[in-house]
């Protein structure tokens, strides 16, 4: 349809309000409560533009163009002199009793309230009254809050409340007092928090860790990253200053995490700048020189049988190297066996079944969702965040008759008021998920895969059948299998944290008899760390077999990369291991239990200090850059291995240079992996013979801010691995979307110029959502279906089953190590049934010793009634908890219980 | 002189029980309704008698029914907007305290006319003699069957609940009413989608005032007709007009619609108190603008007071007289609509306490010349459709008048550094 913005006409898509269509189009339109992802309310009256009847209505008159919907033939004009006047005025308003303070507020220089200030020219302050003041709260340690910077518009809590489910934010009193808080002083109990510093528009939430070492957005030197705190692969902004990592900011990729990621995301950081990182290479407790390592290990290696671990959480290109270095047959994989297992299982349910694996941005386009065993909160955050908006999103096809647009959001709440779209969760213990979910169902593992084959079943009859269901289970299988069959773009998610291979097969039997009706039925599995998927596609072997050809005699040197053997096998197995092993060389950039026990440890770079590639829980291949050059000895596995293979003379490795080359060869090697190379543009790809600068023009200080050093300025580093530059001059215009280093456009400072780097606001990125999905389902008409048979859960005397319960701060291991997330990880415990508890006579925070594989344990209790009953919940990877693989029975060593209490 | 909706009131002023009230013809009109006429002909009838809506806006009532879908399957609500909280305002206070079963009548004959089955009454907090007394009369109605399931043998449903504000002016805005009636924060809705699509809880919903309600039995039972020829205009019906400020007898009485300002000061209101000057009144309560003394013989019905440059609004005046400051006047009035804001759109957020503190500091003796032309850049900006809602363009129009027709006024206290009113009372005290 045409649309005439003054006098001249656009081409425009219905369906959309006036104020995306104008922004989509180009023009700098003034907003503030409106957000893409949020929708339209109409508080701000920032928007304002003015409106004609027809070519004859040369007065018009005033509309909020986020209110009102496109429609052929309109006419508006944003240029006319009373709309302009009238946006002015409304800075000149919020103004009246903002602060100025920008010259000491964390916003400045990325504000959207200063860009918009500029934006509409108001310059001049007429109100010379006092300005209202409120007081500050402790919202914890991830966010800033500042209260008398606030505009009222309503964001935060459409944010916290309505699009993320946070129930402690909200707005209090009335006109011109309203106020953004909790209750009362208290860390925001939201996983999603973080985001409010990016979608408050101006310095009321800031990011509390970046003050800690603060620096202004243009100051940073930036690189796009990929999250490296789960399987996800939310598109991150990693910032530095001074070689220290400051922040990370969301990167908007449309089909993975939108505008949004977690707080694990966000906060987990600071393990980059941990005081204890390990920065130089130690041979034998002896510090040596970068040359020197290669030497020393070139003879050590070629003397001896060397086998090599990987690490779920280091890159394709460092595991590849490690593979190549040590060969094929001598490759293992760095995880427990049950987690290598689940990893190949997922592989093979993704690429060899018919369901197509889904992104995030299609969970949230979902009108059905089953989730077996996962805990997504707390597992994959973000995908639990992309289930709450189709559960928003289902019930509002219902109300399309009524011709309400979805992006006007006041009227499509009340409309919808408290329907859900179906959402089934079975899942060991409660999830956060649970408040807007249609059932739960908790218990073991094994009988949610029962609860899921017998779903599968009913939808296809080739499934095997699951008889022994108890009528309540039937009855609730029936309801999740009809309202599956009904739904036009069901999803089933799973994944491995209850580390059940059961359950992700009853997920899969019931994603592919759910798509074997209908075609857009797709599945979703999640993993344990940001790269299981990469590693598991590599091939290598089982952990144990490691262990065994050490054991065994077969090999006496390990390479260990980024891996604490500690968090994947148990403590006396990997004591034994190290122990016989002779030489033990380990890379990593954190010290741990591992670390402690090589031979010859060297500094491995961290993601920020690093180019490297990840595959993601969907199969997407993402390309994440270097951020900052390390100073001393660190770099990246990958470099390491390279040199040592070089010096080596492997010969799959001789021809290597650089990045592109390992990147290449990956691409021929690694079937899956084959397009890793068309991820993002080569090294040697410029823009008008430019690099894309790392730094905006304004970066400021170059030439001081070595100069207490030496007052020459150094040459900048050159990037042989990617594209990027790393200084403030190169390319200017929009990069290639896999490497957008910050976003910036003129006149749009803080985070909402992403409009300008979209093809339509809120859509996709002007030249596709970077990565590149692996997996394309397998057209047959014959499915494979699972046939196994879960075990009937029996509690046993003396014994309660153990299963594993996530979290979001403390689950994972790098994460856990920044002072911020650290602060949020719970001490170790052990969660029991009240009823058990009663019986066993034992009560909250006593302690209750119990062995589980071998493994002795004594923490105290957590008493929920939602536990069920016969089982145990043991927190999964928390800081001082040694590994047991689970689920497994765990013997109740009574006596130690009593002698401790008594 | 007819007076319908006043007639039965008891000198006493307490209000008519069940009986008093059926024995002066009570639950008559439901009684004829609910047996022999369709609910469209009950619409239809109550458009044909140009009801306008007495809450202030003045919209063609049957008109209004008639948005709300006719075959929806969903619950429908009807609700009585009580919440009178209007600066100078204390008319449906009468009703609601002396007759409440005519209040009941009205909304179970509109709730049978748009097919609503839930109905609330939503009360201003602080009428706690007319929450009493509609207690007592819904308990009645109940037990005499007025309310509740198959009424009068019809086949009707109608359950109706009290429910008492919490004592926001916002919440006598009809969206806002909605939500704070949902237990939310008292702030508007975007309309479109109206009430009668999107209501409470998100279902068809008509929100009346308490005095159309009230008209409402009468209309049906005595014809569209009878009810037109009780005007003296082209507007129908009764009105309750009511008068405050410093006349001689401040009251609130039900005359034809359409009778002259003068007529109501000088022959119901007792005419100025002694040595006092009539210098300009506010004709609908606080959110109207200003008239004065050439407006005197306008005819106080929506189509003439709008042709004088006001609104009817509720039909009570606030009368200024020529010893109060116009200055310090609009300065409570504003002081009023800046507290009451509910803080949801900018304008009215951030522009009311700014205007209230230019006033005060120009009644301090305090402002500038250039404090004319925040003033007036306010009143031009605070305009419908530049706010959420009609509450600052409300509160924006005794300003704009006060600025029109008392100019010299705000000069004098800029010129004179003093407000002069205040000074003429301290040389007279001295």
């Amino acid at each position: 349809m045409t649309l005439y913005i003054d006098n001249k006409p656009y081409d425009v898509k219905a369906g959309k309000n006036l104020l995306e269509t104008c922004l989509t189009l180009g023009f700098d339109l003034p907003y503030f409560c409106w957000h893409p992802s949020l929708g339209s309310v109409g508080a701000c009256r920032q928007c304002a533009v003015k409106m004609y009847r027809d070519e004859d209505d040369k007065k018009g008159r005033l509309i909020m163009s986020c209110m009102e919907p496109v429609a052929n033939n309109q006419r508006i004009s944003i240029q006319d002199a009373e709309a302009r006047e009238f946006r002015e005025h409304v800075i000149e308003w919020l103004m009246t009793n903002h602060p100025h303070d920008c010259a000491v507020c964390d916003e400045g220089g990325s504000c959207h309230l200063q860009d918009m200030t500029v934006m509409t020219g108001h310059a001049y302050r007429r109100f010379n009254f006092k300005k209202r003041t409120h007081k500050n709260q402790y919202l914890g340690p991830f966010i800033n809050h500042e209260m008398n910077r606030c505009i009222q518009c309503y964001r935060c809590v459409r944010f916290y409340k309505d699009y993320a489910g946070g129930k402690d934010l909200d707005v209090f009193a009335s006109r011109s007092n309203v106020y953004f808080g909790r209750h009362e002083d208290g860390v925001l109990e939201s996983e999603f928090s973080g985001n409010l510093t990016e979608v408050c528009p101006t310095g009321v939430f800031t990011d509390k860790t970046l003050k800690q070492h603060y620096t202004r957005k243009w100051d940073l030197t930036t690189a796009p990253s990929v999250c490296q705190h789960c399987s996800l692969g939310c598109n991150i902004i990693a910032g530095e200053r001074y070689g220290e990592l400051r922040s990370i900011t969301s990167r908007y990729n449309g089909a993975v995490n939108g505008y949004f990621i977690c707080d694990r995301g966000r906060f987990g950081y600071e393990f980059v700048n941990a005081p204890g990182r390990i920065r130089k290479a130690v041979c034998d407790t002896e510090v040596v020189r970068k040359e020197e390592v290669t030497e020393r290990m070139k003879h050590l290696i070629g003397s001896s049988k060397v086998i090599g671990i990987g690490s779920p959480r280091a890159s394709v290109q460092s595991n590849f190297a490690l593979k190549m270095l040590v060969g094929k047959n001598n490759f293992y994989h760095g995880v427990s066996d049950n987690e290598h297992d689940l990893a190949n299982l997922v592989i093979k349910i993704l690429h060899e079944g018919p369901a197509p694996t889904l992104s995030m941005k299609e969970v949230e386009l979902a009108d059905a969702v089953f989730i077996l065993g996962e805990d997504l909160t707390n597992t994959a955050p973000m995908m639990a965040l992309a289930v709450r908006q189709s559960v928003r999103r289902q019930p509002m096809e219902q109300l399309a008759h009524i011709n309400i647009p979805a992006w006007h959001d006041g009227a499509v709440r009340e409309l919808v008021q408290e329907q859900k779209g179906p959402l089934f969760i079975a899942s060991v213990h409660t999830t956060k998920l649970d408040d807007v979910a249609t059932e739960t169902f908790h218990s073991s593992p094994d009988e949610i895969a029962r609860l899921g084959f017998a779903v599968a079943h009913l939808l296809d009859d080739d499934s095997p059948e699951e008889a022994s269901l108890s009528p309540e289970e039937s009855k609730l299988a029936q309801k999740i299998a009809s309202i599956l069959s009904m739904a036009k773009r069901p999803v089933i998610i799973s994944g491995a944290s209850c580390e059940t291979d059961h359950v992700l097969e009853a997920a899969a039997n019931i994603a592919w008899a759910l798509h074997r009706k209908n075609q857009q039925a797709g599945i979703v599995l999640t993993l344990p760390e940001c790269n299981s998927l990469g590693l598991a596609m590599m091939g290598g072997h089982r952990l144990e077999a490691a262990f065994n050809a050490v054991l065994n005699g077969h090999a006496d040197t390990a390479i260990i990369m980024e891996n604490d053997l500690y968090r994947h096998g148990k403590k006396s197995i990997v004591d034994e291991f190290l122990k016989v092993c002779k030489n033990i060389i380990v890379l990593d950039h954190s010290p741990n239990p591992t670390t402690e026990k090589a031979n010859i440890l060297i500094p491995s770079g961290t993601f920020a200090e690093s180019d490297g590639t990840l595959v993601n829980n969907e199969g997407r291949i993402q390309r994440f850059f270097q951020v900052y050059e390390a100073t001393e000895n660190i770099q990246e596995s990958w470099r390491w291995l390279l040199g040592l293979g070089t010096a080596l003379g492997v010969d799959e490795m001789s021809h290597w240079k650089s990045f592109e080359d390992i990147t290449q060869a990956i691409a021929k090697e690694e079937p899956f992996l084959k397009n890793i190379d068309k991820v993002s543009p080569p090294a040697g790809f410029r823009i008008n013979g430019q690099r894309v600068p790392r730094e905006t023009h304004r970066f400021s200080g170059r030439t001081a801010m070595l100069a207490n050093i030496n007052v020459s300025e150094p040459k900048p580093p050159v990037d042989s691995d990617s594209p990027l530059s790393y200084t403030m001059e190169g390319f200017r215009g929009l990069p290639p979307s896999s490497m957008i280093p910050f976003f910036w456009a003129p006149g749009w400072n803080s985070v909402q110029s992403i409009n300008k780097y979209q093809q339509e606001v809120g859509g996709p990125l002007r030249d596709g959502d970077p990565g590149i999905r692996c997996f394309e389902p397998v057209q047959t008409s014959k499915i494979q279906y699972f046939k196994s048979d879960p075990a009937i859960f029996e509690s046993q005397e003396d014994h309660l089953l153990i299963v594993p319960l996530h979290h979001i701060f403390g689950s994972e291991e790098l994460s856990a190590r920044s002072p911020a997330v650290g602060e949020r990880c719970p001490a170790p415990y052990v969660m029991v049934n009240t009823a058990d508890s009663a019986d066993l006579k034992i009560h909250e925070n006593e302690e209750l010793s119990f062995e589980v594989g071998g493994q002795p344990y004594q923490l105290p209790v957590k008493v929920s009634s939602e536990m069920p009953r016969g089982m145990a919940g043991l927190p999964y990877g928390l800081p001082g908890l040694p590994f047991v693989e689970l689920p497994a029975w765990g013997i109740l060593n009574k006596e130690m219980k009593w002698m401790k209490q008594q | 002189m007819e007076k319908p909706l006043t007639q039965h009131i008891r000198a006493d002023r307490q209000p008519l029980t069940l009986k008093e009230y059926e024995m002066a013809g009570g639950y008559q009109s439901l009684r004829k309704v609910i047996k022999a006429m369709t609910p469209k002909a009950v619409i239809d009838l109550v458009k044909e008698s140009n009801l306008r809506g007495r809450g202030g806006a003045g919209f063609n009532t049957g008109l209004k029914w008639s948005f709300v879908p006719a075959d929806s399957t969903t619950p429908k609500y009807l609700i009585a907007n009580a919440d009178e909280m209007e600066p100078g305002t204390f008319k449906d206070r009468i009703l609601l305290e002396c007759t409440p079963h005519q209040l009941i009548e009205g909304m179970i004959l509109a709730s049978y006319a748009i097919g609503a089955n839930i109905s609330y009454i939503y009360l201003r907090w602080a009428y706690k003699t007319a929450a009493h007394a509609l207690t007592k009369a819904l308990e009645e109605a109940k037990a005499a069957g007025y309310l509740g399931q198959n009424i009068l043998g019809s086949g009707f449903n109608l359950e109706m609940h009290l429910h008492t504000g919490a004592g926001r002016y916002m919440c006598g805005e009809e969206t806002a009413l909605l939500n704070s009636l949902e237990g939310k924060r008292a702030t508007p809705r975007a309309k479109p989608p109206f009430p009668q699509i999107s209501g409470l809880f998100g279902r068809p919903t008509i929100v009346n005032n308490v005095e159309t309600l009230c008209c409402l039995p009468h209309i049906l039972m005595n014809g569209p007709d009878w009810f037109k020829d009780l005007s003296r205009t082209s507007d129908a019906g009764t009105k309750i007009y009511g008068v405050s400020g410093r006349v001689k007898k401040p009251g609130a009485w039900e005359l034809p619609m359409g009778i002259t300002m003068r007529e109501l000061i000088e022959e119901y209101a007792g005419g100025m108190q002694d040595g006092l000057r009539f210098r300009g009144a506010l004709p609908g309560g606080a959110s109207t603008d200003f008239l004065v003394e050439e407006h005197l013989d306008v005819k106080l019905d929506y189509t003439s007071v709008a042709a004088a440059g006001s609104r009817l609004g509720t039909g009570t005046l606030v009368i200024l007289d020529d010893k109060t400051c116009p200055v310090g006047f609009v300065k409570n009035l504003e002081h009023f609509f800046a507290q009451e804001s509910c803080g949801y759109c900018t304008p009215c957020r951030e522009g009311l306490p700014w205007v209230e503190k230019i006033l005060e500091s120009i009644d301090l003796g305090k402002g500038r010349m250039e404090d004319l032309q925040l003033l007036a850049f306010h009143t031009k900006y605070l305009g419908p459709g530049n706010t959420f809602c009609a509450f600052a363009p409300g509160a924006m129009e005794p300003l704009q008048s006060a600025l029109k027709y008392f100019r010299e006024d705000f000069e004098k206290h800029i010129h004179e550094k003093v407000c002069p009113y205040e000074r003429e009372t301290l040389s007279v005290l001295r």
